[in-house]
């Protein structure tokens, strides 16, 4: 069992090339995001409940017909998550007593600037497109389910009734719509215009110029401008987020951050371990056997 | 004496009948060693495992919902939570022993890292097996080695890892293989890569380990604050090792009670000697671990957290953690082995709570109802744990693992 000087500089090498090739994992942090990203915005002090935006996510997505209609308002008894086993849908409105006041939130996939479940994904099916989407690739998609652990909002959802093709199932924000320059589905049925859709940017402008222009019927924030990082789909509300069960221990900063530091680890244990060890096996491999009579003794260490 | 003799005169005769009888039916023939399998242990656990098996079929038949209670809020349930995350940390027997006697010299624990090698090959096997189960396409399981990368995550150092990893073990194990099939020159070349195959053990699981752990770095709000912390990683690397080396220790006071006679006395008799040593060792690593779930919890500011159910949870895994160092260095003053083997019970229980805490019992903790399994997957789980014990003595009742092959005494590597 030995090593010679050309094997090691083999593993040397070899080692050099592996620690280049776990790089990519800090590469993504100082990109600022997709200039012209798209995003949505529901002001909840406009919605009226109707489900219209169910009804159309529904029919863009060709989701199965639900249990009961869409104009339904019994549903509203309980708290519904937007995809459970025996409801296939992608998005949800649940009603809130907050006061004298009725508020409804609609729930979906927020759409993360930088999302917690594409940081997770081992094989990239979940990404950020440049359009502001979070899309799904069904092709590499292996189904561990990362995503759903990683969500901070509890979003994406997997088949566990099918055996042979599991999705994962979410809000896309219409990104097959939006690629052919087509509003998404749920912005264009809404009644109310309590849904917009635009540039991220623009939209951030919108929901804060609502805000100054009618101080007493807004509160002071927009959620999704730094919750997570910043998330595609941005609310105004006229109540406060933590009374409609928004989460509101998220933090701002944004999720892949939290395994940044351990990621940036590997390189460096690829590196000196190696070299620690081997150091190490080179200073006892010639140490001496012990002597008789001190045997014994040696036994007790360790 | 007679058996080398025998060995030798077998040898000469490499028949069919010498590989059928020999190396498959361990020198019984075909009727005695079916008869010999008829024991009552072996049917319960057939038992267990047909059950097992036919609830694997559902699952591959009509999905995962229908044996286990995973959700969409708890998408891992306890085929993970024991076959992956529960059981990788113990099977860092073979890396911590491996590092002990060929990186450091340690000649002392020669008998039994063999032992320990293959504790750790199994213990990755069944995790990939466990894996397969749980993944909703397991056939794609090689797609984040092949077809499609996601490097930022944390799971695809683990995929990456654990494949290197079980690779590198099964390659440090099939020397005992080799000497069990007779062929000497495939072993000679393996005994050749020893300390390289051990570095890159050590380098594979220190990242595992830890990254096991860095997985739920990213549900800070999901796993309960007197569990999670950024020193996750750390915390699990560290406590790993010493899962390992009370595993060796554990299986070693088993092997001595069942498995005696396939153990030479080289094993047997440096066993307590061995078990003593590696008690100091564990306490060692138990102290630091304990200190440091203190200073990560202080640094979290989540002490606020004890006052309630979960808090009281947190206290009996913590006190198990607190107890098993004190005990196992009370047993090593007294040298007594008896106390190093409950010790490292103590430890195991501790580890085992530990994990199912934080990536299964307190996930969620937040939610009002927390539903934690299904019968049905508690069969599996156990199934698929008795299979891994059953292929662990077949394995054992054959191959040179407790013992020295007569060939190759004295010719240690």
């Amino acid at each position: 069992m030995k090593m010679n000087r050309r094997d090691f500089v083999k593993a040397g090498g070899s080692l050099i090339a592996l620690s280049l090739l776990g790089n990519t994992a800090s590469a993504a942090h100082s990109f600022t995001g997709y200039p012209d990203r798209f995003g949505m915005m529901s002001d909840l002090t406009r919605c009226i409940g109707c489900r219209r935006c169910e009804a159309a996510c529904n029919k863009a997505n060709n989701l199965p017909e639900p249990k009961t209609s869409f104009e339904d308002t019994s549903v509203f008894e309980e708290k519904r998550r937007p995809y459970a086993a025996d409801v296939q849908s992608y998005t949800v409105v649940n009603r809130y007593k907050v006061g004298e006041k009725t508020v409804y939130r609609k729930v979906q996939c927020m759409h993360c600037e930088e999302p917690a479940c594409v940081s997770a994904c081992l094989v990239g099916a979940l990404k950020k497109t440049p359009e502001g989407p979070v899309v799904w690739n069904e092709k590499v998609c292996i189904g561990c389910r990362y995503c759903i652990t990683a969500c901070p909002f509890y979003i994406p959802a997997f088949e566990y009734s099918s055996a042979f093709d599991p999705r994962i199932q979410k809000c896309f924000m219409c990104h097959q719509r939006i690629v052919k320059g087509i509003v998404p589905a749920c912005a264009e049925a809404c009644p109310v215009e309590a849904i917009t859709f635009g540039k991220r940017s623009s939209l951030l402008k919108l929901a804060w110029t609502r805000i100054w222009g009618e101080p007493d019927r807004y509160i002071d924030h927009v959620y999704g401008e730094r919750e997570a990082g910043g998330t595609g789909w941005l609310y105004i509300s006229g109540v406060p987020f933590s009374q409609l069960e928004f989460p509101m221990d998220i933090g701002t900063s944004a999720f892949p951050e939290l395994t940044k530091d351990f990621l940036s680890m590997v390189n460096l244990t690829l590196v000196s371990w190696p070299a620690v060890f081997g150091g190490i096996y080179l200073m006892t491999k010639n140490r001496e056997k012990p002597l008789h009579g001190e045997e014994k003794e040696e036994e007790d260490k360790l | 004496m007679t058996e080398i003799i025998e060995v030798e005169n077998l040898r000469k005769t490499e028949t069919t009948d010498y590989w059928i009888n020999e190396i498959l039916f361990n020198r019984l023939t075909i009727k005695e060693y079916i008869r010999s399998l008829i024991t009552p242990f072996n049917m319960i656990a057939g038992l267990i495992v047909l059950a097992g098996l036919y609830f694997i079929f559902l699952r591959f038949t009509q999905g995962l919902g229908s044996i286990t209670d995973s959700s969409n809020t708890q998408p891992w349930g306890l085929l993970l939570s024991v076959g992956l995350f529960t059981g990788v940390p113990f099977s860092a027997a073979g890396f911590v022993l491996g590092t002990a006697v060929y990186i450091f010299g340690l000649k002392k624990y020669q008998p039994v890292v063999t032992n320990a090698i293959l504790l750790g090959l199994l213990g990755y096997l069944f995790a990939v097996i466990f894996l397969m189960i749980d993944l909703g396409r397991p056939w794609r399981i090689y797609y984040p080695m092949m077809i499609s990368f996601g490097p930022a995550s944390v799971m695809f150092l683990v995929a990456w890892h654990v494949a290197l990893y079980l690779s590198v073990q099964a390659m440090e194990f099939s020397s005992s293989v080799f000497e069990w099939l007779g062929l000497r020159n495939f072993r000679k070349i393996i005994l050749g890569m020893t300390l390289a195959l051990t570095v890159a053990g050590i380098m594979l699981s220190t990242l595992h380990q830890s990254a096991l752990g860095a997985m739920f770095l990213l549900a800070p709000g999901k796993v309960h604050p007197l569990w999670w912390t950024s020193y996750l990683p750390w915390l699990f690397f560290v406590s790993s090792l010493a899962a390992g080396l009370v595993y060796v220790v554990l299986v070693g006071k088993l092997t001595q009670v069942f498995m005696k006679d396939k153990a030479d006395s080289r094993y047997l008799s440096n066993l307590d000697g061995i078990t003593l040593g590696i008690g100091k060792a564990a306490a060692m690593i138990l102290f630091t671990y304990v200190g440091l779930r203190l200073a990560a919890i202080t640094y979290e500011n989540s002490w606020g957290y004890l006052n309630s159910p979960y808090g009281l949870w947190f206290l009996i895994e913590f006190s198990l953690f607190a107890i098993a160092p004190l005990l196992l260095f009370y047993a090593i003053q007294r040298k007594n082995v008896g106390l190093v083997q409950v010790g490292a019970l103590v430890t195991m229980v501790a580890i085992i709570l530990n994990r199912l805490n934080t990536v299964y019992i307190t996930f969620n903790w937040q939610f009002p109802h927390h539903e934690l399994f299904y019968w049905k997957e508690v069969i599996v789980v156990i199934a698929v744990l008795t299979i891994e014990i059953l292929l662990y003595r077949w394995i054992v009742n054959r191959m040179p693992v407790l013992r020295q092959h007569p060939d190759y005494i004295g010719d240690e590597h």
